[in-house]
Formats: C-alpha cells, sequence, structure tokens
C-alpha cells in the first residue's frame, strides 16, 4: 500500500518501482533492470566509476548536498586499511521521512548502490545504520540482503566476479544527534553518539577509524540510475550543478501531504499548489521551512524560488533533508520556533557547552514568550544567543538549532512583539502548548 | 542470564557482523533487543551484554543513558508514543498528546496501573506527511484522528490488542 497518491508532475526515477507488486523482493528488482548498473559498473574502474558519480551532478541527500563524486573521491584507496560503506538511515530530521519508503519499497536499489560504491574504493564491508523506531524496516533491509546473498549478488564472488562485499544492517536507539555523521560512526561503535572533531572525515578516519563513504539512503539509492543511464542523464533532469531529482517530503497545512519526486529546481510554490493541492481549507500561506526543521524558514512572499541547493541557499536557507512544512495563517510563528527549540535542547547531546545552554537557555525563552510573559529585550536576547552559537560547536546540531530561530524571529518580530506584556498568544487556539 | 532461542540466535548474527576485535559495536543492538524480551535495562543485563561484547560494564552503562530508547524501568504492555514535532503539530499532534494524558490520566512516560498502557510524548519519527502519527511499540499508525485515537486507547485499556481495534489500522508491514 502506498501512503499517498503519486502525482502526474512527479518524474520517477528512484520511486519508479514503488508501485510495482511486491516491490521489496528481488525477483521484482531484477525484472526492472536491477542489478544491471552493478554489472556495468563491475567493468568500469575505480576512477571511472567516481568520474560518473561526478558528472551526475550528485549532491548529498542528507542534508548538507557535499558533491557525492568529491566525497567518495576523498578516500585513499591506497591506504592499507580496510575500507568501509555506511549508510545513514538514521532518518531524524523534523519534516522529513523519505528514506522510509526507500527501504520499505526498494531496498535493492540501496544494495546495489552501496555495492557500486564498494567498488568504487574497493571496500569490502558495509552496514545500513537504522534508526531503532525503524525497526520493520530492519527486517525489510534483513530480508533483502539475505535474498542478495543467496543470489550470488552479495558475498565473496559478487555476480561471480570475484569481487568481495558483505552488508549487515546496524540498529540505532533513538537519538537524532546519530544522523550526524561523525556521531553516527561513533554510536555504530558502540558508545554514546557524541561528534568528533573534524577533521580528519570520516574519508579518511571513519568507521573503526578507517576511510569510509558515508551517505544518506537517498544518495545511495540515486546511484544505480546513474549507471544505469549514465551520469550526464541524471544531471540533466535537474539544474546545472544540482543533479537528479529529489523526493520532497510535503507535510503541514496542505491538501495533499506526501512523498514526491520531483526534479531538482521545482518550484517551491508550485509545489504546494499543485503537487501538494493548495492549502488546506482555503487558508493563507504564512511559511514555509524547505528542507526539514533547521532550515531557515521562509515567509510566504520569499517562496517563489526553485528548489535546488543552490537557489535555496541564496534565499537564505537550505534545500537540507527535502522536509517541505508548509505553515497557515493561522499558525503560531513562537509556537513553531518553540517547538524546534524543544527539539534540539532534547536532542542536544551535550558535548559542546555553546549547544547544550544554548538550546536550553533558548527553549525557556521561547517558552516565557509563547506564555506571555516574555520581555520586549528578550528579542534581542534570542537573535544574541543564537547568533553566539553558530559555528561553535564540534557538529552542525548548534547550528541548526541557531539558524531558524534566527529567521523565525526576525522575520516574524511582529509576531514575537504580539506576545509581550503578558497578552495571551493570539493564535491560542491552533498553538496549544506541548510540554516535553 | 539466559535469553529465548530465538534472541540468542539474533545476538549471535549481531556478533558476527562485526570484525573480530570490534564486537563493541553490537552493545546498542543487543541491548535494545534484549530490552524487548526482559523488558527493561536490568543491571544484570548491562553486565551480560558487557561480557559478551568486551566493553566495561560503564561503557554499557553510558549508552543505557544516552539513547532515547533504552530504558531502565519497565514500560507498559503497549507504549503509546506520540509525536508532536513540528509537522505534527501543525495537524494535531499536540492535542493526541493531551487526549492521551487526559484519558488515562497518567503524564509523559508514566505507565497506567495495571501495567498495559504507557504514554510518551516522542520527537520525530519519520512521518510527518502522514501526520499526526503515532507509535504503539513498534507499529506506525497515520493521519490519526481523535476519534481513532479514542479508539484505540479506550481498546488497548479494555485488554485488546492493537489488531483487534477495528477502527485504526497499522501500517508499517
Amino acid at each position: 500500500m502506498l501512503y499517498n497518491q503519486p502525482d502526474p508532475l512527479e518524474v520517477k526515477v528512484l520511486s519508479r518501482r514503488f508501485t510495482l507488486p511486491n516491490s521489496q523482493s528481488i525477483e521484482t528488482y531484477l525484472a526492472n533492470d536491477g542489478y544491471k548498473a552493478l554489472e556495468k559498473a563491475l567493468g568500469l574502474t575505480q576512477e571511472q566509476i567516481i568520474d560518473e558519480v561526478k558528472a551526475s551532478g550528485l549532491r548529498g541527500r542528507g542534508g548538507a548536498g557535499f558533491p557525492t563524486g568529491l566525497k567518495w573521491s576523498f578516500v585513499p584507496r591506497q591506504s592499507p586499511k580496510p575500507k568501509y560503506i555506511m549508510v545513514n538511515a538514521d532518518e531524524s530530521e523534523p519534516g522529513t521521512c523519505k528514506d522510509r519508503l526507500l527501504i520499505e519499497y526498494d531496498p535493492h536499489q540501496l544494495i546495489e548502490g552501496v555495492i557500486i560504491a564498494g567498488l568504487a574504493v574497493g571496500a569490502q564491508q558495509g552496514y545500513v545504520y537504522i534508526r531503532g523506531e525503524y525497526r520493520y524496516l530492519i527486517d525489510v533491509m534483513d530480508r533483502a540482503i539475505d535474498e542478495a546473498y543467496a543470489k550470488g549478488i552479495l558475498g565473496d564472488n559478487v555476480m561471480g566476479r570475484g569481487v568481495k562485499f558483505h552488508l549487515a544492517t546496524h540498529s540505532g536507539a533513538g537519538a537524532y544527534e546519530c544522523g550526524e555523521e561523525s556521531a553516527l560512526l561513533e554510536s555504530f561503535e558502540g558508545k554514546r553518539g557524541n561528534p568528533r572533531i573534524r577533521p580528519p572525515f570520516p574519508a579518511v578516519a571513519g568507521c573503526y577509524q578507517s576511510p569510509t563513504i558515508l551517505n544518506n539512503v537517498e544518495t545511495f539509492c540515486a546511484v544505480p540510475p546513474i549507471f544505469l543511464h549514465g551520469g550526464a542523464y541524471f544531471a540533466g533532469l535537474g539544474t546545472p550543478k544540482n543533479g537528479g531529482t529529489r523526493l520532497f517530503c510535503l507535510s503541514g497545512h496542505i491538501n495533499k501531504p506526501g512523498v514526491y519526486e520531483l526534479p531538482m529546481g521545482f518550484n517551491l510554490m508550485r509545489m504546494i499548489k499543485e503537487v501538494g493541492g493548495g492549502m488546506r481549507g482555503g487558508k493563507k500561506l504564512k511559511a514555509v521551512i524547505p528542507g526539514g526543521s533547521s532550515c531557515p524558514v521562509l515567509k510566504a512572499d520569499e517562496c517563489d524560488i526553485a528548489m535546488d541547493f543552490d537557489s535555496v541557499a541564496a534565499a537564505k536557507s537550505m534545500l537540507g533533508s527535502g522536509g517541505v512544512v508548509v505553515m497557515d495563517e493561522d499558525t503560531c510563528m513562537v509556537n513553531a520556533a518553540l517547538r524546534i527549540m524543544k527539539f534540539y535542547a532534547h536532542e542536544s547531546c551535550g558535548w559542546c557547552i555553546p549547544c547544550r545552554e544554548g538550546t536550553t537557555w533558548l527553549k525557556k525563552l521561547l517558552t516565557r514568550f509563547h506564555e506571555g510573559m516574555g520581555q520586549r529585550s528578550d528579542i534581542v536576547l534570542i537573535g544574541d544567543l543564537s547568533k553566539n552559537m553558530l559555528g561553535r560547536t564540534f557538529c552542525p546540531l548548534g547550528d541548526a538549532a541557531a539558524m531558524p530561530t534566527i529567521a523565525f524571529v526576525e522575520k516574524f518580530q511582529d509576531e514575537f512583539e504580539a506576545h509581550l506584556d503578558g497578552r495571551p498568544c493570539p493564535f491560542e487556539k491552533s498553538s496549544r502548548l506541548v510540554a516535553v | 542470564m539466559t535469553f529465548s532461542p530465538e534472541l540468542e540466535a539474533r545476538f549471535e548474527k549481531f556478533l558476527a557482523k562485526y570484525p573480530a576485535d570490534r564486537k563493541r559495536s553490537a552493545v546498542i543492538p543487543m541491548l535494545i533487543y534484549a530490552q524487548d524480551e526482559v523488558g527493561a535495562i536490568t543491571d544484570e543485563l548491562v553486565q551480560e551484554v558487557a561480557k559478551r561484547t568486551g566493553a566495561t560494564p560503564l561503557q554499557v552503562t553510558e549508552v543505557v543513558g544516552f539513547y532515547s530508547m533504552l530504558h531502565r524501568k519497565p514500560q507498559g504492555k503497549y507504549h503509546v508514543q506520540v509525536c508532536t514535532n513540528i509537522s505534527c503539530l501543525l495537524v494535531g499532534g499536540a492535542e493526541l498528546w493531551e487526549q492521551a494524558c487526559h484519558k488515562l490520566g497518567i503524564g509523559h512516560k508514566e505507565t497506567t496501573k495495571d501495567g498495559r498502557i504507557s504514554i510518551e510524548e516522542v520527537e520525530c519519527m519519520g512521518a510527518c506527511s502522514w501526520a499526526p502519527a503515532v507509535q504503539v511499540n513498534y507499529d506506525f499508525y497515520h493521519d490519526v484522528t481523535p476519534e481513532q485515537f479514542d479508539k484505540l486507547i479506550d481498546g488497548l485499556a479494555a485488554g485488546k490488542k492493537p489488531e483487534e481495534i477495528a477502527e485504526v489500522k497499522k501500517v508499517s508491514c
């Protein structure tokens, strides 16, 4: 069963098998171009594989948008250490729910992408780190891995070509921080999910201090189509330097929330109106978070932009993980900022003081505001505090908490002012206070 | 400490996944699966996982305190998790959470007296496009209405299993 109906505007590349009956099974996969990309890649040199990924313009789908081919090229292939491939399936950025579908409907596409990454750097072992809440997906992935072993696609002799590649799942146990690459590696090694200082980056010293390719699920899933149809084809689907399609997760006050695969650079307004079916109840659009809760909010009049990494960055936000959260005119921006800050305060791992103390302090300030006990000087204090967190932590969680807060305060200062002097929240009906 | 043959088999598989000198990697997967069987992370379980993975009991204890899904006290037979993060908040997740608290007379991470239901307000569980979302143990429920949620809580409280409650259907396969 699909969670939402496909839209005619979609360009289905990664999600094209989602609607097939029994799409999880290796038989369905093999009958629909499955493992043909791997066969092609097996005939290429490591340089050729990396060059093809570079040519595709694929950029990391986890949030940062770093060019994938370049990331792979940083792995010291001559190193005597074993190399590892690590799949980040710790999807937990609020607003994001796409990796779940990629694993649920097409686990073999992920496996194929991972094996090709292994070929690119000479890795013989990969792991899929899946968040603990996605227990059923661990089972889906384990079944798919077993099928691939049974068909000789994984193992000591991949497709009879004398190459070795092994793959296994790994369960997390609930921690947003572990979606950050270095914290994920710590967690994978059986420790608390605290980030590591970088450099060295995982490409050089990752899993067990060995060279590691670490990418998001969607990034690996884009690899088979690249080798099936060529890097140029993939690049051509998107905008310059932003190759391919993207699984956008539409949520919030729209008529047809869902996960839709659209070309990179698709217009945000059109995404809301046409793909998302417009605003619920005919309400007016107030704001959009374009790429998960870490991304600065856009006001309604800032939403006429192309959804690719560079265009959204030019609008002073981020494309992030593709979680598009749409908010209507009745949404209290103070409450939205507060809920997001409660999340970061809860998820801060406590390793860096600016983040640990900053998120908690901001949570307190925003709570006070929302309860009508804020002071005018708090508006400045919130901005000040946030700016002092930026760039002062090991990992980007501190930035992820600070950046949206700065945007909420700057863009919706009138709403913050409306909460001052003991006035109750003007949106009270639609913004119940939640206690975390 | 003895476990069911199924869990023992799972442990064996876990330990085989990692290089011989890296068994500590199995700590978190072992803890979370063992917790499902034992009911909570007991001191005995910490010792056992430490022994089997070559970690020290302190290293295992450190981990238990860090991850939100690992808990030292038993939860209810049905652990109802309500997401109130931004996407769910916008479409009624916070109201569902209040509903759960009021109906059961318990709060965040508390359990009903009969031990059947515990509730937790959770962070994003990756169901944003099908919000508001609720998870009962490991099963997902999407687009949950207040009426459906009422039936779910009533049913669980009355001794039914989630699959016996016709009004709600889990979505995960």
